[in-house]
C-alpha cells in the first residue's frame, strides 16, 4: 500500500506507532526475560529448571490449565448455546454474570473460592463429608482456573452461534438427521474453530493466573505449588536469574502451545471453507 | 404422493399468516404458491414440511394425517432460498448427508452411497465439482446441489422455498426451465413458492394465488392469467390498467369518459375494471369514446411497442399500452400528443 495513492490516510504514522508500541510493551519485556536468563550458564539453567520441585510445578500449572480450558470449552459451549437459542426470564442477568470472572479482581475471586471450599466453608464442609477435599489441593486450583476461564469460551462462541441460522438445522432435520446427528455433524463443525479459540484464550489466561489460585492452592511443594509462585519465591531470595530461567521455559512452552492451537484453527477454518 | 391441507390457521402474534387454508395437491404435479411477500405462502410450505406447527388444521399425505409427525419422518425434500448447504462439507458430502444419517440398518454401503451421489450429481449436471466446497460455487450451482441433496433421500414430496429468489435474472430463467425438465423426468409431487408471476406461470402445472393468508384462486397458468377470479389476481399477474367507474346503459362511465362495454352488471353499479396493456387501443382523436390521455413515452423493442401515457388532466395517473410495431408506426405518436384509449376487452368486478 502506498501512502500517496491509498484512500486511507496515515499509513506510515499508524504502522510506525504500531511497531513502536509492540516493541515497548510486548517485545522489550520478553527480551528482558531471555537476557536475564543468559546470565546463567547452560548447566546452571538446566539445574534450575530440572529441579524436581520446579518440574512438579510445571506439570501442575500446564496440566491444570489444560484441564480447566477443556472443561470451559465444553460448558462454555453449552452456556453460549442456551444464551443464543432460548429466551427465558433473567436471560440478560445470566448474560451479564458470564462477564463477572473478567471483572472481578482475581484476589477477590481467590478469597471467595477459598472461603467457599475450605474445610470449614459452606461447600467445603459438605464435600469433606463425601471424602472430597478441594481447597489446598490441585483440585482447588482447577476450580479457580475453570472459574476465571469460562467467559473466554462463552464470549468467543456466542457470536458464531448467533450467525448460525436455524436453516442449517432445518435442512439437516428434513434430510432425516436426529438431534444428536444435527449437533455432531452440522452445529459442532461450524462452532469448533470458535471453541478452539476460546479454549486457547482460557488456557493462556489459566497458565499465568496467580491471584485467584494462590489462596485456594495451599502452595504445598510438589503438590499444589504453581509456577508463578515459584518465580516469586526465587525473586524473594534475590535470585533474579533463577526466576527468569523458570519463566523462560514457561514462555517458550506457552508460545509453542498457542502456535499449535493457531495451526489447528487455520486448518479448521480452511476445512470449513469460510465464505468470503 | 398427494398432499392435502385442511383448514390450516397460523398466527404469529397479532399477524395472521394463514387464515383457514384448504388445498389439494394431486400426485406428480408441479404447483406454484404465488403471492406478494407476507401473503403466507412460505409459512404454508413450512407447515406442509413440518418445520412449522399450525395453530389448527391438518396436513394429509396420501390421505393420511401427518400433522403429528416430525419433519424427519415426513420424507419431504426441502430446498431453501439461501441453499443452506453445509459449508464445512464438500459437495459430495453434502449430497451424501441424508444417506449417511440413516439408521445403521437402512444405511447403504459406502460404495452404494458413492454410486447414488454421483448419479444425482450427474442428474444436476454437476458431477465434475464433487470435491469442491460450497463457497467455491456460483449461486446457481449451489441451488442445484441443494436440490440434489434433497433428492438423495428419495423424498415423496419436493418443497422449494423461493428456489431462484437469490439468483440473477439470467440464471433464474435458465434454472426454472431446467427445474421444469427435471420435474418431467422425475414426476415427484412438487410445490414451490415464488413471488415472481412470470416464474409461476412459466414453470408450474398449476398456480395457487395467495393474498393475506387466504387462497385467492387455484388453476392452470392459462386459467388464472386469462380468467382471474378477483381484482387482486388480475392486478398481481402482470401489468394492468385499472379503471374505477359506474355502469351505464351504453358503457362504463369513468369520470367524464365513456368506455364501450357490455357489462353483466345492472346500470348504476359501482365497479372496478381492468385491461391488460395489449387489450387497449390508441385512437388519435380528441373526442368520442374512450379515456382521454397524453402520450408520455414510446418504447419500441422487438416485435411490439410499449406506450406509456398520462391521464388527461390527471398527470399522476399512468396507463400502459402494448401495440404491434406497425400499428404504432402508423399512429406516429409523439410525446405530449392527446389521444383516446379504447379497451378491446374489459374485465369488470363489483367495487366491493
Amino acid at each position: 500500500m502506498s501512502a500517496h495513492t491509498g484512500v486511507l490516510p496515515g499509513f506510515r504514522l499508524t504502522l510506525g506507532y504500531t511497531i513502536l508500541y509492540l516493541s515497548l510493551i510486548v517485545l522489550l519485556p520478553v527480551a528482558a526475560v531471555f537476557g536475564k536468563t543468559l546470565e546463567l550458564g547452560w548447566g546452571e539453567f538446566v539445574d534450575v529448571v530440572s529441579n524436581p520441585r520446579v518440574l512438579a510445578a510445571y506439570r501442575l500449572s500446564f496440566g491444570a490449565a489444560l484441564a480447566a480450558a477443556a472443561i470451559d470449552a465444553v460448558f462454555g459451549l453449552l452456556l453460549a448455546w442456551v444464551l443464543v437459542r432460548y429466551s427465558f426470564p433473567g436471560k440478560r442477568l445470566v448474560d451479564a454474570l458470564i462477564d463477572l470472572p473478567f471483572a472481578l479482581p482475581t484476589a477477590v475471586a481467590g478469597i471467595a473460592l477459598t472461603a467457599l471450599y475450605a474445610p470449614n466453608g459452606w461447600l467445603g464442609g459438605w464435600l469433606a463429608g463425601l471424602g472430597l477435599k478441594v481447597a489446598f489441593t490441585p483440585l482447588g486450583i482447577l476450580v479457580a482456573l475453570v472459574f476465571i476461564g469460562i467467559p473466554f469460551v462463552v464470549r468467543t462462541v456466542q457470536p458464531v452461534l448467533e450467525e448460525f441460522e436455524p436453516e442449517f438445522e432445518e435442512a439437516a432435520a428434513s434430510l432425516g438427521a436426529c438431534r444428536w446427528q444435527v449437533f455432531r455433524h452440522v452445529i459442532l463443525p461450524h462452532v469448533l474453530p470458535a471453541v478452539v479459540t476460546g479454549f486457547a484464550l482460557a488456557f493462556a489466561r489459566a497458565v499465568g493466573e496467580y491471584g485467584s489460585v494462590i489462596f485456594i492452592a495451599g502452595n504445598l511443594p510438589f503438590v499444589s505449588e504453581i509456577v508463578p509462585l515459584l518465580i516469586i519465591g526465587q525473586l524473594e531470595q534475590y535470585d533474579e536469574a533463577g526466576a527468569t530461567a523458570i519463566a523462560t521455559v514457561m514462555l517458550v512452552a506457552s508460545f509453542a502451545l498457542l502456535l499449535v492451537i493457531n495451526a489447528l484453527q487455520a486448518w479448521a477454518a480452511r476445512r470449513g471453507g469460510k465464505e468470503q | 404422493m398427494s398432499i392435502e391441507v385442511r383448514h390450516i390457521c397460523k398466527r404469529f402474534g397479532a399477524f395472521t399468516a394463514l387464515d383457514d387454508v384448504s388445498l389439494a395437491f394431486p400426485e406428480g404435479e408441479l404447483v406454484a404458491l404465488l403471492g406478494p411477500s407476507g401473503c403466507g405462502k412460505t409459512t404454508l410450505l413450512r407447515v406442509i414440511a413440518g418445520l412449522e406447527p399450525p395453530d389448527s388444521g391438518q396436513v394429509l399425505f396420501d390421505g393420511e394425517d401427518a400433522s403429528g409427525t416430525h419433519v424427519r419422518e415426513r420424507r419431504v425434500g426441502f430446498v431453501f432460498q439461501h441453499y443452506a448447504l453445509f459449508r464445512h462439507m464438500s459437495v459430495f458430502d453434502n449430497v451424501a448427508f441424508g444417506l449417511r444419517m440413516k439408521p445403521r440398518r437402512e444405511r447403504p454401503s459406502e460404495a452404494e452411497i458413492r454410486r447414488r451421489v454421483m448419479a444425482l450429481l450427474e442428474l444436476v449436471q454437476l458431477d465434475w465439482i464433487a470435491d469442491r466446497f460450497p463457497s467455491q460455487l456460483s449461486g446457481g450451482q449451489r441451488q442445484r446441489i441443494a436440490l440434489a441433496r434433497a433428492l438423495a433421500v428419495e423424498p415423496k414430496v419436493l418443497l422449494l422455498d423461493e428456489p431462484f429468489g437469490a439468483l440473477d435474472a439470467k440464471v433464474r430463467k435458465e434454472l426454472r426451465r431446467w427445474l421444469r425438465r427435471l420435474h418431467d423426468e422425475l414426476h415427484v409431487t412438487s410445490i414451490f413458492v415464488t413471488h415472481d408471476q412470470e416464474e409461476a406461470l412459466e414453470v408450474a402445472d398449476r398456480v395457487v394465488l395467495m393474498h393475506r393468508g387466504r387462497v385467492e384462486q387455484v388453476g392452470t397458468p392459462e386459467a388464472v392469467y386469462h380468467h382471474p377470479a378477483t381484482p387482486f389476481v388480475y392486478d398481481f399477474l402482470g401489468s394492468v390498467n385499472r379503471f374505477e367507474g359506474r355502469v351505464e346503459e351504453t358503457g362504463l362511465r369513468v369520470g367524464e369518459a365513456l368506455l364501450p362495454h357490455e357489462a353483466p352488471f345492472p346500470a348504476g353499479e359501482e365497479v372496478v375494471a381492468f385491461a391488460r396493456p395489449f387489450e387497449l387501443d390508441i385512437v388519435a382523436a380528441e373526442s368520442g369514446q374512450g379515456m382521454p390521455a397524453r402520450v408520455a413515452r414510446v418504447l419500441v423493442f422487438g416485435a411490439s411497442a410499449r406506450v406509456e401515457l398520462e391521464g388527461e388532466g390527471e398527470p399522476g395517473r399512468r396507463f400502459e399500452v402494448e401495440l404491434p410495431r406497425e400499428r404504432c408506426a402508423a399512429l406516429a405518436l409523439s410525446p405530449g400528443q392527446p389521444v383516446r384509449l379504447v379497451p378491446a376487452r374489459l374485465r369488470v368486478f363489483a367495487a366491493h
